[in-house]
């Protein structure tokens, strides 16, 4: 019995091994333990040995049973396994395909450089501010110490409507809306589309500034040149590049300078970007002229405040290396993708 | 203001070169735009004295000169200059010379006979742009001697762009002055001499508009020499400077204009009838200037009149009927001071800007007219001969420009530029600058000089102090003061959260100008007149946009001449609405696509964009008001957009904007691709969101139903939305609409709505039988609304 036991076990190892599936597998098991199976039968035939041998035979059966069955489950464990790996194996994709969906598009440079120029101001306390874009000349102009026939007004040619509206040419003029309307200390940035009468090479009719004023009751020159110094440092990321504060003239601010940092392309070695000059002239600024205060009601006395301004899309250009201002109103897509 | 660096440094000479002096004028604010040398390189040119001209034997045009050049022999040279003759000297090239463009003279043969050399024009030698015949060379110019030497070429041009504050330095005297106080060094002013009148003529001058004009000085020269030339010295000055010659009395009076900074005027004596008036001019008058253009005068312009008619415009440009000329022998010459004002922008309205209105209206220095007269004169005499009358002078003492003190007080200059400066260092400036100084308790004095129109309050001085200073010199600081808080509100949606949609669902954000072609724009919206500009770049750019499309449809028709096959574009931008004489400055958020609704892809063949494409990404704006379904989309027309897709979005009644497939007629008139969908959405509603509120999530289990509704063709889906909504509140908690169906099972101009609904109690579980209940009421309500029944 005991030797038919193991011949039968082994049949059935031999059998198990050889299933490649797991229906295959399950059919060896119904075979041998199934209702019907030969190992069931065995079980069943208990009842004809005599009383004192059914302990041990059934011991016997069962523990062939209890082997059959480790074996079928460790043929139905690899299996599964290789069925799995099969079934990986064919669901594999081509990982270096694109995606599928939507592809994102991007913000202009343009807007990507306000953005960046908003934030740093903001993180020193400045409050982002808006303006109209026409203006009448009084915001324009005449608040900012530029009254008709000034021939300051000839610096900048601009586009009139017949009511004598005008298209701002500067967002200084959104200074003098701020400051109208509300009480000093003022800490404010504003940034926009700006126009002008003018359109070659390096000058298009419409193009960005960004406007900053603070006024306080302490408030200096030294001031001035560290805020911006430290604003083109950071919009940079070239921690040591050098400013250059040349004085100038703007009706606006008293004392007034024009702004140039070390040309960022040759390092201030001189190039065609800066005209061999080692410069780049990238702004305006000054101490707020106290006319200009007076006029928005603000005590120049107490108060004293600077202010200054700056052309965004040439810092755009400078910082993305762009080479064409007109580019950036063409809205051509071979452009624009490049800064998504 | 471009001038001759050699000629600055007869007045003042420091000790920088070129490239120094530049940084300096720069870095004090009068900005170098350029430093050119005065004339291109050359070399091997000499002075050389035509001895003899004789024919050449074998051409009319070609003459053979015997040129001495200070050599043993002189030189055989062919000419084929008009102007050539014996006894007058001119620039010689020897063989080996090189001219400008790198032109190598050798022996040459022309026409059979040998040319040992070239006589040169002022062309030629890159001293102008144009000339007629040899330059001819003084006759003092020594034989032999370098051309270069001579006419000291080796000097270079400095051109300065002036801030219209700085009107006292558009001459050699005031950039003299002002790099004299920056350097510290002795300025050398010419000396200028009385001429004494040899003729007791003078011609009457009346002053009729004082306070236009406080001050006026004329004088006659009789008998001057028709035939005189201006030497070259000044001739060369003048070109350095970008002035031609034209003759010695205007050459002078550019001189005098370009050396002392006063603008003057010769009028030919014989063509003024009885006397000068200076007056304004009168309404129904006119005037023919030097130029050849007439002009209409009017009240507001002065006018320099004789007893008949005006002869010049104040200041600006004299007039052609009293012009020098050839042949003219007696001049009146005036030497005045016009008041800024008077002469401010009155050039402009004919499109005048000439040297003199450029210095009148920034202010000439109101002392300076009887030295420049003297300093004309003298000149003239010398020039061209002749005798001068004695100077006649009107002044309105109480016309002239004021200098005042100014008070400038120490703890207001550090304050303003934050630095400590001494009192010897502010004295020292001040004084250099011209200033007359007085001490006050609290600092100073100062009385600006009568060239200085810039300085008339205290922070005028304290940017004097901080220029001389340097501006450089002035430390880094940072702002000091409370640290306050900048909050924005949770509810608002700002334009950077619908830029960052956009972008994130495909779209390429565009800034375009914000004027455009009327035609587009009265085609895209053809009820609203735009507003158009006075002087406009060109008229495509004429009118400003009352819709972002105008732009959009522009750069996506550019793209899509470019090979760009799907185009996904935005910008966010004012539109300008004229409205009762006022304008409505909106910022809109508009964007255009064209093309499929995916980037192509290897998995799909992909569908193009349509309606419902677009409404996504407008939805997805929307929803970031948190407001979503306070928005309605209706049905309506825009010229624009296509009749059967179109929308317009409404919140609460307000119009927020549109949204549509492009009408195929503006399509092809605007030359577009079949296919653009647009929106355009009015900023300021969109900005209001609001903060989210949590509601507890309900613990009963939720049941979903779904209804498929046969309703009139016509009936638009919200309408049968809002009436389950009504009917289910408040169990209803999702409701998607998963099919539209038309055609088979389906009666002739009807279609079939599927709605899937999740239904849900708050308090309790849903039954069957309350769900049947429900729905069955609902059902009841569709029909009576909308007509709908239930799909069999």
């Amino acid at each position: 019995m005991e030797t038919e036991l193991n011949r039968l076990l082994e049949q059935a190892a031999v059998e198990v091994a050889a299933a490649v599936s797991l229906s295959e597998l399950d059919a060896i098991r119904v075979a041998y333990l199934g209702k019907k199976g030969v190992l069931t039968e065995k079980l069943k035939g208990l009842r004809d040995l005599p009383a004192e041998q059914r302990p041990a035979m059934g011991q016997l059966i069962n523990q062939t049973k209890q082997r059959l069955q480790g074996l079928l489950e460790s043929r139905r464990q690899q299996l599964r396994e290789a069925e799995l790996e099969q079934r990986l194996a064919g669901e594999r994709v081509d990982v270096t395909l694109p995606g599928r969906g939507q592809r994102s598009g991007g913000l202009h440079p343009v807007t990507q450089t306000l953005e960046r120029i908003e934030v740093f101001f903001q993180s020193m306390g400045f409050e982002v501010a808006h303006g109209p874009e026409i203006e009448d000349d009084y915001h324009n102009f005449e608040a900012l110490n530029i009254p008709h026939n000034h021939p300051a007004r000839a610096m900048q040619d601009t586009f009139y409507f017949g009511d004598g509206s005008l298209l701002r040419t500067q967002t200084s003029s959104v200074q003098i809306r701020v400051m109208e309307n509300a009480h000093p200390p003022f800490r404010i940035i504003s940034a926009g589309r700006v126009y002008r009468c003018d359109f070659d090479l390096t000058h298009t009719p419409m193009f960005h500034q960004v406007e900053g004023l603070l006024v306080d009751e302490t408030v200096s020159f030294a001031e001035l040149k560290g805020t911006l110094t430290e604003f083109m440092r950071h919009f940079f990321e070239l921690a040591d590049l050098k400013l250059r504060f040349r004085p100038s003239y703007f009706p606006f601010t008293e004392p007034s300078a024009e702004v140039d940092i070390q040309c960022v392309i040759c390092r201030g070695e001189g190039c065609r970007v800066c005209k061999q000059s080692g410069w780049l002239e990238v702004g305006g600024c000054g101490m707020v002229h106290p006319q200009v205060l007076s006029n928005v009601g603000v005590d120049n006395e107490r108060y004293l405040g600077y202010a200054f301004g700056m052309g965004v899309d040439r810092l755009a250009m400078l910082r993305y290396g762009i080479n064409d201002l007109r580019l950036l109103f063409e809205g051509d897509l071979r452009f624009l993708k490049q800064f998504n | 203001m471009k001038f001759s660096e050699q000629w600055l440094r007869e007045w003042v000479n420091p000790d920088l070169d070129s490239e120094g002096l530049a940084e300096q004028l720069t870095m004090a604010g009068l900005e170098v735009d350029s430093i050119e040398p005065a004339a291109p390189a050359f070399q091997g040119v000499v002075v050389g004295e035509v001895l003899s001209v004789e024919p050449h034997p074998q051409a009319d045009k070609l003459k053979l000169c015997q040129v001495d050049v200070g050599a043993e022999e002189p030189l055989a040279i062919v000419c084929g200059a008009a102007n050539v003759k014996p006894g007058i000297k001119v620039p010689t090239a020897v063989l080996g010379a090189v001219l400008p463009g790198n032109f190598k003279i050798k022996k040459a043969k022309l026409r059979g006979v040998t040319s040992f050399g070239m006589l040169c024009a002022a062309q030629e030698l890159g001293l102008a742009e144009s000339s007629e015949g040899l330059l001819v060379l003084d006759d003092a110019a020594p034989v032999g001697e370098d051309l270069r030497r001579w006419l000291q070429l080796d000097d270079t041009i400095i051109e300065v762009d002036f801030t219209p504050n700085r009107g006292d330095c558009l001459s050699i005297a005031g950039l003299a002055r002002e790099l004299g106080a920056l350097c510290q060094s002795d300025v050398h002013r010419p000396d200028i001499q009385p001429v004494e009148s040899d003729v007791e003529d003078a011609f009457e001058v009346e002053i009729q508009a004082p306070e236009d004009c406080p001050r006026y000085l004329g004088r006659v020269i009789r008998g001057i020499d028709p035939q005189a030339s201006t030497p070259l010295w000044m001739q060369e000055r003048l070109r350095r400077s970008g002035l031609r010659s034209l003759g010695p009395l205007v050459d002078v009076t550019n001189y005098v204009l370009l050396e002392l900074g006063q603008p003057m005027h010769a009028f030919d004596l014989d063509r003024l009838q009885g006397r000068v008036v200076v007056r304004r001019a009168r309404n129904d008058e006119r005037l023919r200037l030097l130029d050849g253009a007439t002009i209409e005068l009017d009240q507001e312009l002065l006018v320099i009149a004789d007893e008949t008619a005006p002869q010049a415009l104040a200041g600006i440009m004299g007039g052609a009927d009293s012009a020098v000329s050839e042949t003219t022998r007696d001049v009146f010459l005036e030497c005045a001071f016009f008041a800024p004002d008077a002469i401010r922008g009155k050039g402009r309205r004919f499109g005048l800007q000439t040297d003199s209105s450029y210095r009148f209206e920034r202010g000439v220095d109101f002392a300076l007219q009887h030295r420049a007269m003297e300093r004309a004169t003298a000149l003239i005499l010398q020039i061209a001969g002749g005798q001068a009358g004695p100077v006649i002078e009107h002044c309105s003492q109480a016309h002239l420009p004021q200098r005042r003190p100014v008070l400038l007080r120490r703890e207001r200059l550090r304050q303003v530029l934050g630095i400590e400066v001494s009192d010897a260092q502010v004295e020292d400036a001040l004084r250099r600058l011209g200033m007359a100084l007085e001490e006050d308790p609290s600092g100073w004095r100062a009385t600006p000089p009568s060239y200085r129109y810039d300085i008339a309050i205290e922070v005028d001085l304290i940017e004097e102090i901080g220029r001389i200073h340097g501006y450089d010199n002035i430390p880094l600081a940072l702002p000091q003061g409370e640290l306050r808080t900048l909050g924005r509100p949770e509810a608002r949606v700002t334009p950077a959260q619908i830029r960052r949609l956009l972008v994130d669902r495909g779209y390429q954000e565009t800034i375009n100008y914000s004027f455009v072609d009327p035609a587009s724009q009265a085609l895209l919206d053809p009820d609203t007149p735009p507003l158009a500009l006075n002087n406009p770049i060109s008229s495509e750019m004429s009118v400003m946009r009352t819709t972002l499309w105008a732009s959009l449809l522009k750069v996506l028709a550019y793209n899509h001449a470019r090979q760009q096959e799907r185009i996904r574009l935005f910008e966010q931008g004012m539109r300008f609405l004229p409205a009762d004489g006022d304008v409505e400055q909106q910022l809109m958020v508009a964007g255009a696509i064209l093309g499929s609704a995916l980037p192509k892809h290897w998995s799909n063949e992909g569908h193009r964009a349509d309606f419902f494409d677009i409404k996504s990404d407008v939805e997805a704006i929307l929803g970031l008001t948190r407001r979503s379904a306070e928005f309605i989309f209706e049905r309506a027309a825009h010229p624009a957009l296509h009749p059967g897709q179109c929308a317009r979005i409404r919140r609460a009644g307000e119009a927020v904007g549109w949204l549509g497939a492009l009408h195929p007629q503006v399509q092809q008139t605007l030359d577009l691709p079949a296919g653009v969908l647009v929106f355009e959405l009015e900023y300021e509603t969109l900005a209001q969101g609001k903060v989210p509120r949590f509601s507890p999530i309900a613990k009963f289990p939720s049941i979903r139903r779904d209804l498929a509704l046969v309703v009139d063709d016509e009936m638009p889906a919200a309408n049968l939305r809002k009436c389950l909504e009504e009917s289910l509140a408040p169990v209803l908690k999702e409701l998607e609409i998963f099919d539209v169906y038309r055609g088979k099972g389906v009666p002739e101009g009807k279609k079939s709505l599927a709605f899937a609904l999740t239904l849900q109690d708050d308090e309790q579980t849903l039954t069957d039988d309350e769900v049947e209940a429900l729905i069955q009421d609902t059902l009841a309500t569709l029909k009576q609304t909308t007509g709908a029944t239930l799909r069999e």
